[in-house]
């Protein structure tokens, strides 16, 4: 979330799409109602299905699973063609001025530079023109051609409500409602904020989805205002934090990205993430990744990281190919890999295509389940009736259970989708021979480290080197962790105005992120969590909620990343003379000698509104991206049907065959292979989860499963008609991939939808069920799903593709 | 006491047997069911172990004594058919009750109080079984209209048995020579000619 | 005395006043079902707080987990799917008891004690003393207890009795993780529903209203319905709730007027005795017996 779940209340819309935040995050969602109730506030949901949200909802708009950027970029051609944007903040606060290389083309759903043969981008010609200093040329007027606003109006042009229609099967009247209640938020005093969450990222183009949203925002100049922003709701409470410490394989601590075979040495991958500013006078906040890094390896490898030997740069592993989920458990199945630790993950049950997904663990060596549960995928090889098919005289994998404890039976910090870290205490003991997590990887590394010295090996540096100065090492203590992720200073930290002054002497924590060094003084293990336990103590434990005023900013209730800010961009809450938008909920102003408000700003404290320092200093040209070069499938979102398609055409770019699902997403031979065609699997899927489970943990709790006992699945009223399926009958579901069977749950909350002329009826499958735990046993869902992800996070396709569904 | 062999046998072992069934479960019913119905009573459940085992027992005992009634109806129903004399009679029970039965019309083995009481109480136990039966809530659970409904009639009807008791066990100590026939099975030939003479003549061929 | 907060109003079987000097605040909780998105928390809260653990049943093709009260479910979410001028709803509505100032489960109920009103409202099952009649059934207008078939005694939702009693907001409204449910005292949460009223109204829902029925004369559990007008769309909530007249008949008039007529019928045969004397065969009918006799 750029804003935090408190920030909802400021809205005067609420938008869901994307996610189904009453269903999933049932405790965030008071602040929706909170919003309704007090700010007479509209709440909006647009999904697939009627659901929880829709319920309490003030409007409510179908469209098809996978169309969002149709109807989003509907949204953005109807703001445009209606000028019904935040002129102001548009110009100075977007790139909407910026001059874009003339090269760059948009043709037949293709953008300039695109390889069919190896699916991807050469991005030469997404780039600004830049002057002679290196700054990127503007045309303030916007009217240049090649001005990014003039290339976004062209680009949605297309996205007419016509044509909205026929892709999303969205009513055109009720298409437009949805735009009026968007586009009323185009006033500098009203904000929308809106809600998503797996609903967008679990696409093909799940990123652009999001994508779509933000240039949205940014043209109503919603972003960093109370009660706006871009806001992704959280699964798991922890998960903003997992991700935080990279989940993904691709990043280190902090989302600094990681090295790759084409980044030689510690210079050579530097200068390519440390960039210049794009416009004269901007923060170019990434100008410190050197600080940021650098003390990231000092808290690795400690003292054995010198300026001399690079800060141990060359320990750091290289990557090579992808490292994400779907590549892993593919080259698992190639027999490509003989060993898998798989800690609080249940595969078998939440990656696409359990078959494949069974058959690769199957393959392995041995598996290692660091779980509190027995999950499905411990059991990958026994042998449950027709819910998992397995045959344990073919499978040598061994599979060692270290059952790890829960989380209210550790201490540590939870940091929630609002990027608030908040300490928690352990409540009860685990029971049995149950372990802290932290305890079972630090007797590992430990048992690691003791073989190395014993039997030496290949390449034991990075290992014996690693620092780990616990108290006790084969139990460090969660506040250890935390103030080795904060930071602190080795030798003594100077002020680089005054190179005399000491400003963190050696030893102590440090208060920020700013007062990391490149040169080897501090250590910090995630630089946007720098000073989260500082020498004030463990700030993520403060439970203070005095809200002096009104709009949530609590700002001493734990400690929000980066730097305690709990609105990101907070400086566009303001014009460009430092005055709130929006008076009553100004969140930041221009005091006259600095910025100050309810907010810690995200600004240099000091840079004068005179001194035109933009608002998103994240950013090297200082202000939001309506061109995005950075994208895989191109600067703007463009709508690709998903992989499994009742289309044959893209109603976008219906002549090119190579664009009816996204050109630039990796598809594997094999998996291309078992994409089900819509004359075999003519129903639109998709899959979600209910309120009464949390994924494929509650299936073993009692009350859940007391709550939510068996799986089903929802068809509407229509093609039960169609099919003769009565409400409660059990059914099959088949996908290209497999099927499943489940009680049939006939509802009016899943409507069939004209989609290009053509009647199409949506199947609803709620994934919760498997064949370990006490609700009733189900069949995974996801042996229906296909083995496709994103193009930009690998996020695997899970909400829209095909399937057939009888009377079982 | 004193028997005599020219005593008359009014009702034979197996004839008496039932009644007493019938009547001790009678008994225990309208106990029980008193304490459900009115606060008052509602110690009664007492004699029974308490409420909860007045409650458990109260059903099944009905059954119990549903099936004995059944028994008894199917031996004297034939008696009990009414008669021109027996609805005269019943005309003039003013006097009967008067304690002036000596002009009354000559009766058969029941006279037409008898008869009515006969009928009067077999109704009860019908309305009583099928209306206790819809309130049995540890058997069965028919729809709530019926359920109340049976509460009602089960109620009145019950009262209106207990009431119906009470005449029939007070005509019985009020006739002196009555209840030994529920005893022994025998009555006297005077108690007989005086209350039953027609059935007096029919029995003795006087 | 006990506490002050479970001052006893009202006793089932019982014919004399409870104790009645102190006053006590009469509570309410209030259910917006226009923020209710059905989570079904006050459920698992319910069952965490009363240490109840029901079966784990099957879908029956429709939301509604468990499919019905039970003694073991005192709560539960009715999912109900409507139209409502060419729109779709889901009206869900968290059903249960709705503590009437009259209850009709009071009423009929034949063990002393076994129910009980509480001065702030409340209406409590004391199953200690409940004897499993199923009398409670019979008399409740909106098919609230629950029979065990283990125990055999009646069950149904406490209002948290034990919670109010000391201060704390029942467990369902502790836990409502939208504010959908409220508890305080009735008049405070009356001023809140017209609060949520007239929001719901320019929403354009013009027959919004508070459900607080009076022919139980209202009820300690009230909902904040958007067509009030038609609660039967919330999953067959009565739109007239009231005592059914037959169980008024039953457990009213019937008691006292039954019994006068009983104790009539016994004294009458009394006095009967008393002043005609018994019916005995008269000497002249005995003589006359052992004349035919000796023929």
């Amino acid at each position: 979330m750029t804003n935090h779940w408190v920030d909802i209340k400021n809205a005067d819309l609420v938008l869901v799409m994307g996610g189904n935040a009453a269903e999933a995050h049932p405790c965030g969602f008071k602040w929706a109602i909170e919003a309704k109730k007090d700010r007479k506030a509209k709440l909006v949901t647009v999904d697939p299905r009627f659901t929880r949200s829709a319920a309490v909802s003030d409007y409510y708009a179908p469209l098809r699973a996978g169309s969002d950027i149709a109807f989003l970029g509907g949204v953005i051609h109807y703001l445009l063609a209606n000028d019904k944007i935040h002129h102001d903040y548009v110009k100075h606060y977007s790139n909407a001025a910026f001059l874009i290389n003339p090269g760059f083309k948009f043709e037949d759903g293709l953008f300039s530079g695109y390889n069919a043969e190896k699916r991807n981008y050469d991005k030469a010609t997404w780039s600004y023109q830049l002057d002679k200093d290196g700054f990127a040329m503007v045309d303030e007027s916007l009217q240049d051609p090649n001005c990014v606003f003039q290339l976004l109006k062209k680009h949605y042009s297309r996205y007419t409500p016509e044509l909205v229609n026929k892709v999303t099967g969205t009513p055109k009247e009720q298409f437009l409602k949805v735009c009026e209640y968007i586009a009323d938020t185009a006033a500098p005093d009203k904000t929308m904020t809106i809600l998503y969450a797996l609903g967008w990222t679990q696409h093909s183009k799940g990123s652009q989805n999001i994508r779509t949203m933000a240039i949205i925002q940014t043209l109503l100049g919603n972003m960093g205002m109370a009660g706006g922003g871009i806001n992704a709701l959280r699964g798991h409470a922890n998960v903003q934090g997992i991700t935080d410490m990279c989940t993904f394989g691709a990043n280190l601590p902090g989302y600094l990205t990681c090295p790759t075979d084409a980044d030689p040495d510690r210079k050579t991958y530097l200068e390519k993430r440390t960039p210049k500013p794009l416009r004269p006078g901007q923060m170019n906040f990434p100008q410190n990744y050197p600080k940021w890094f650098t003390s990231l390896c000092k808290a690795w490898y400690g003292n054995a990281a010198t300026k001399e030997n690079d800060f141990c740069y060359d320990w750091l592993p290289k990557l090579a190919g992808a490292q994400d989920t779907l590549a892993m458990f593919d080259r698992m199945h190639q027999g490509k890999m003989n060993g898998f630790v798989c800690q609080g993950f249940n595969p078998l049950a939440s990656v696409s295509n359990k078959k494949k997904v069974g058959d690769a663990l199957a393959k392995l060596k041995y598996l290692v389940v660091i779980d509190p549960l027995v999950t499905d995928t411990s059991e990958f090889w026994k042998p449950h009736g027709e819910f998992n098919e397995a045959d344990p005289a073919k499978i040598a994998t061994e599979v060692f259970r270290l059952p790890s404890t829960l989380f209210a039976e550790q201490t540590g910090s939870y940091t929630n989708s609002g990027r608030v870290i908040q300490w928690h205490w352990k409540a009860a003991d685990g029971p049995g021979e149950s372990r802290d997590d932290i305890d079972i990887v630090a007797g590992l590394f430990l048992k690691l480290k003791a073989m190395y010295a014993k039997d030496g090996g290949k390449f034991p540096d990075a290992i014996m080197g690693l620092t780990w100065a616990y108290r006790q090492p084969a139990r460090p203590s969660p506040e250890e962790l935390l103030q080795e992720i904060s930071g602190k200073a080795l030798g003594d930290v100077f002020d680089p105005k005054d190179a005399t002054k000491v400003i963190v002497p050696a030893g102590q924590q440090i208060a920020g992120f700013a007062q990391l060094r490149d040169d080897g003084s501090t250590s910090c293990g995630n630089w946007i969590y720098g000073g989260c336990w500082s020498q004030a103590g463990n700030l993520t434990a403060r439970r203070d909620n005095s809200d002096p005023s009104g709009l949530g900013q609590t700002l001493n209730w734990g400690f929000a990343w980066p730097a305690n800010r709990r609105i990101i961009y907070n400086r566009a809450s303001c014009d460009l003379s430092g005055k709130p938008w929006d008076p009553k909920r100004a969140v930041l102003r221009w005091t006259g000698t600095a910025w100050g408000g309810n907010d810690i700003p995200d600004m240099r404290p000091d840079a004068a509104p005179d001194q035109n320092v933009m608002p998103f200093i994240m950013t090297p040209e200082g202000v939001a991206r309506l061109f995005a070069p950075g994208m895989a499938e191109g600067p703007f979102p463009e709508h690709y049907e998903p992989f499994e398609t009742p289309l044959e055409k893209n109603p976008f770019s219906p002549n090119n065959p190579k664009t009816l699902s996204n050109p630039a997403a990796r598809v594997y031979k094999a998996d291309m292979e078992v994409f089900g065609k819509a004359k075999d699997f003519p129903y639109v899927c998709t899959t979600y989860r209910l309120v009464e489970h949390y994924h494929f943990w509650t299936k073993h709790s009692k009350l859940n499963a007391i709550t939510q006992p068996e799986q089903f699945v929802e068809i509407g009223e229509e093609l039960a008609k169609e099919k003769g399926i009565a409400n409660g009958d059990k059914v099959k579901v088949r996908s290209n991939r497999g099927f499943i069977k489940a009680v049939a749950v006939v509802t009016k909350r899943i409507p069939t939808l004209m989609i290009d002329g053509r009647k199409t009826h949506t199947v609803g499958i709620p994934i919760h069920w498997g064949f370990k735990g006490l609700t009733k046993p189900g069949f995974i869902t996801n042996t229906l799903t296909p083995y496709v992800g994103d193009a930009n996070s690998q996020t695997p396709e899970y909400k829209a593709f095909l399937v057939n569904i009888e009377k079982a | 006491m004193i028997r005599d062999p020219k005593d008359l046998q009014r009702y034979t072992p197996q004839e008496r047997a039932n009644h007493w069934v019938v009547g001790i479960s009678f008994i225990l019913l309208a106990l029980s069911g008193l304490a459900f119905f009115h606060p008052a009573f509602y110690p009664l459940t007492y004699l029974f172990g308490g409420g909860t085992w007045a409650r458990i027992l109260h059903p099944y005992i009905g059954v119990f004594m549903a099936f004995f009634a059944v028994l008894m109806y199917l031996r004297f129903w034939r008696l009990n058919v009414m008669t021109k004399t027996d609805k005269e009679w019943l005309d003039r029970i003013g006097e009967m009750v008067d304690g002036n039965d000596h002009n009354m019309p000559e009766q058969g083995k029941y006279n037409g109080g008898q008869k009515a009481m006969f009928w009067a109480l077999t109704v009860c136990v019908v309305l009583l079984t099928i209306s206790g039966v819809l309130i049995w809530r540890a058997q069965f659970s028919p729809p709530i209209g019926l359920v109340r409904f049976g509460a009602v009639v089960h109620a009145v009807a019950g009262v209106v048995m207990i009431a119906l008791i009470f005449v029939h066990v007070y005509a019985a100590i009020w006739t002196k020579g009555t209840i030994r026939a529920m005893w022994y099975g025998t009555v006297t030939r005077a108690w007989a000619r005086q209350h039953h003479r027609a059935w007096y003549r029919e029995t003795t061929g006087k | 005395m006990a506490l002050q907060s479970l001052d006893i109003a009202r006793r089932s079987a019982t014919t004399t006043p409870a104790p009645g000097a102190r006053q006590t605040t009469e509570v309410a909780k209030l259910i917006d079902v226009s923020t209710c998105i059905g989570c079904k928390a006050c459920q698992v809260a319910c069952m965490e707080w009363n240490d109840l653990r029901d079966e784990v049943g099957n879908c029956v093709g429709v939301y509604d987990n468990p499919a019905d009260l039970t003694d073991k479910t005192w709560t539960v979410m009715r999912f109900a799917e409507v139209e409502q001028g060419g729109r779709l709803e889901w009206l869900i509505r968290k059903d249960g008891c709705m503590h009437c100032a009259d209850p009709g489960c009071l009423k009929a109920c034949p063990a002393p004690g076994a129910i009980i009103q509480y001065a702030n409202g409340i209406v409590d099952f004391h199953q200690e003393n409940c004897i499993g009649c199923g009398y409670c059934v019979t008399g409740c207008p909106f098919n609230i207890p629950r029979i065990s078939k283990e125990d055999s005694k009646a069950y149904k939702c406490s209002l948290c009795s034990d919670r109010v009693a000391v201060g704390q907001a029942p467990a369902c409204v502790k836990t409502c993780p939208t504010g959908a449910i409220m508890f305080g005292s009735k008049e405070q949460m009356k001023e809140h529903a017209d609060k949520r009223i007239r929001d719901l109204k320019s929403r354009g829902f013009a027959n919004a209203g508070l459900y607080d029925p009076q022919g139980v004369g209202g009820t300690h559990v009230m909902y904040v319905l958007h067509h009030v007008d038609k609660p039967q769309l919330y999953s067959d909530l009565p739109k007239d709730p009231a005592i059914s007249p037959l169980v008024s008949l039953w457990k009213g008039m019937a008691k006292p007027l039954a019994s006068l007529a009983l104790g009539a019928v016994a004294l009458g045969s009394l006095f009967h005795y008393v002043m005609k004397g018994p019916n005995e065969v008269s000497k002249e009918s005995e003589r006359e017996a052992e004349k035919e006799e000796s023929q």
